[in-house]
């Protein structure tokens, strides 16, 4: 019975892991940008939500639109503005530029907010919720439906929008793409955002489960790396199974062998998946 | 030969340092000359042949490791320095014949992982290592200024023999193919360069200096715990000093490690809660402004000149 509690506690967990993820996903698959900044832009949606309960009663689900709004702004500036000059550049270049944007972020939040944890106690919790033998959080519930909504919404708006095709479309060929008619710039400022909305949003929801603090950003960022390598890069499935089976094994691990082996352990998983398949669970082979 | 003369000038001037006389910038210069290691170190495989390494750190922690670990069996100082660049070389050939299959982004997450993974797996081992709370190394029975000296011209000689191994490299064949691997490798397959070999080969010389650097490192401030030999910093730092100075050049790594050092001691010193921004301002500027490092830019801007007048 234990196990099947493990197992739940696992799901709900990688539910918000996938939707941590797959905005970080997003943007290294159609812009080959490893975004750095995204652990940073997680804990600003946290920050968004926290102070939007504090200061104005707005419960952090309702926030994460308001996050999300907010980070989608400030990703649009950074990838029209900076980002967009060394597009083409090769990996380090643009990886070593969003470090430099993640060190200013990441100290200017900490010089704004310190680095104190700070946590949003919800004043009407939802309880708990009791399926068969297993009981969870309420509020851990609704915030991983949340995210797997978001998450959907976001498959869906690549695959039925016209700006979501024009993204796809960028991602499978940027050269075709901008000979077809699709202003590539564009699509790359909106393709960050999107990302940057993922993660401001997603932040609001872990608002009400971790503590916040700056100094998660890497911790978050590295959760992201790991569910896209499970899952393959670029593609919201992947990202929803990569979140979902680390969740899971997070889950088990933590439970067998202590909590903190569970880090060291999903890095072992990591190496070994980049070795035997560095295209991911479901990703395909030689498609960087 | 023009190259090793400015070499072994740099070097005589910078050995006169120690008769300024003052403790503080013999302080700095060892750091300078520890930047250098690891920046023409990272030049290796990350400007030579184009791969964006971040295992820097784990071979730093690795010599580190290995040096005071040997150190507290009572082995000789130096021996210590050696095995521990010995031991960084054979795990670069190890972990390198593992990773340098992926390209791009997955080896730049492989290399950086493997730092991760060695940090956790020393602070796991606290009867061995002492985990988190770190490892005292034995004072040296000397003058504390003599000591002070002897860290300064240790660093300096590791620095030196890599910038040889630089200049040899780059001239000889392993150059020549890694500069075609970054190009484009798999064209350099087709036409005969073993890139398997040449990619491990590079990875590994960007171990050994490293390997040593650490170990001397550790000798030095006399106090290592997991998080600041393994500190991502460590291996982030190289990859600024190298675009600085100028990807793939030979004096460029170690123009870069000055530059970034005096930079790094003016800021600590003035704004001590913003110098992570202030890194990160740098490293925004340098990529928009100077993407190709300072002296590649000087010389554009020379040869501009020169047909002007």
């Amino acid at each position: 019975m234990i196990y099947l509690q493990i197992a739940a506690n696992g799901l709900v967990l990688g539910g918000l892991y996938a939707c941590i993820a797959v905005g970080f996903s997003l943007v290294w698959g159609v812009l080959n940008v490893i975004n750095i900044l995204h652990g940073s832009f997680i804990v600003l949606g946290s920050y968004v939500a926290y102070f939007a309960y504090v200061h104005l009663g707005i419960h952090p689900f309702i926030s994460t639109v308001i996050a999300g709004a907010v980070l989608y702004g400030l990703g649009y500036l950074l990838q029209a503005g900076i980002i967009n000059r060394v597009i083409t550049a090769p990996v380090l270049i643009t990886l070593t530029l969003t470090f430099g944007l993640d060190l200013i972020l990441n100290n200017s939040m900490l010089v704004a907010f310190t680095a104190d944890y700070q946590s949003v106690n919800l004043a009407h919790p939802l309880g708990t919720v009791q399926i068969g033998p297993v009981f969870l959080p309420g509020d851990r519930v609704a915030a991983m439906v949340l995210a797997v909504l978001l998450t959907l919404l976001l498959y869906r708006l690549l695959r039925d929008s016209r700006i979501g095709r024009a993204i796809v479309a960028v991602r499978m060929d940027r050269e075709a793409a901008s000979l077809m008619g699709v202003d590539v710039p564009r699509i790359n400022a909106v393709t960050f955002a999107i990302g940057a909305f993922m993660a401001g949003a997603a932040g609001a929801l872990l608002s009400i489960i971790f503590p916040i603090s700056p100094l998660n950003g890497p911790l978050f960022l590295g959760k992201a790396f790991i569910v896209c390598v499970l899952g393959g890069l670029g593609s919201v499935p992947g990202a929803m199974l990569g979140g979902l089976v680390l969740g899971v094994i997070e889950s088990f691990t933590s439970f067998w062998f202590g909590p903190e082996r569970a880090v060291t352990i999903s890095f072992a998983l990591l190496l070994v998946l980049l070795f035997v398949r560095p295209s991911g669970l479901l990703g395909r082979r030689g498609y960087e | 030969m023009r190259t090793w003369i400015a070499l072994a000038v740099i070097a005589a001037l910078v050995a006169l340092l120690p008769l300024s006389g003052s403790n503080y910038f013999l302080r700095l210069a060892t750091t300078v000359c520890m930047y250098a290691v690891l920046a023409q170190s990272w030049n290796f495989i990350g400007g030579l042949a184009g791969y964006p390494s971040f295992a820097t750190a784990a071979f730093f922690g690795l010599g580190a490791y290995t040096s005071a670990l040997m150190l507290a069996q009572g082995a000789p100082l130096l021996l210590s320095w050696g095995c521990a660049g010995l031991v960084a070389t054979v795990f670069a050939a190890m972990i390198g014949g593992a990773i340098l299959h992926l390209r791009g982004h997955y080896f730049a997450i492989a290399s950086l992982i493997v730092a991760e993974m060695l940090r956790e797996l020393i602070n796991g081992m606290p009867d061995i290592t002492g985990g988190g709370k770190g490892m005292n190394l034995p004072i040296l029975p000397i003058s504390v200024t003599a000591e002070a000296q002897f860290f300064f011209y240790s660093m300096l000689a590791l620095a030196v023999v890599s910038a040889a191994t630089a200049i040899v490299v780059h001239r000889n064949k392993l150059g020549f193919g890694l500069r075609c691997i970054q190009q484009n490798e798999d064209a350099a397959n087709i036409l005969g360069v073993n890139a398997y070999a040449y990619k491990t080969a590079a990875f590994s010389l960007s171990a050994v200096f490293v390997g040593v650097a650490g170990a001397i490192y550790a000798s030095w401030v006399k106090y290592i715990e997991p998080p600041d030999v393994f500190d991502v910093l460590l291996a982030v730092k190289p990859m600024v000093m190298v675009l600085l100075g100028g990807l793939g050049t030979i004096f460029g790594p170690a123009l870069g490690a000055v530059i970034l050092l005096a930079f790094e001691e003016l800021v600590w010193r003035n704004f001590l809660t913003v110098h992570a921004a202030a890194l990160g301002i740098i490293i925004v500027a340098l990529i928009l402004f100077l993407p190709n490092g300072i002296l590649s830019t000087l010389r554009t801007w020379f040869s501009r000149k020169e047909p002007a007048t």
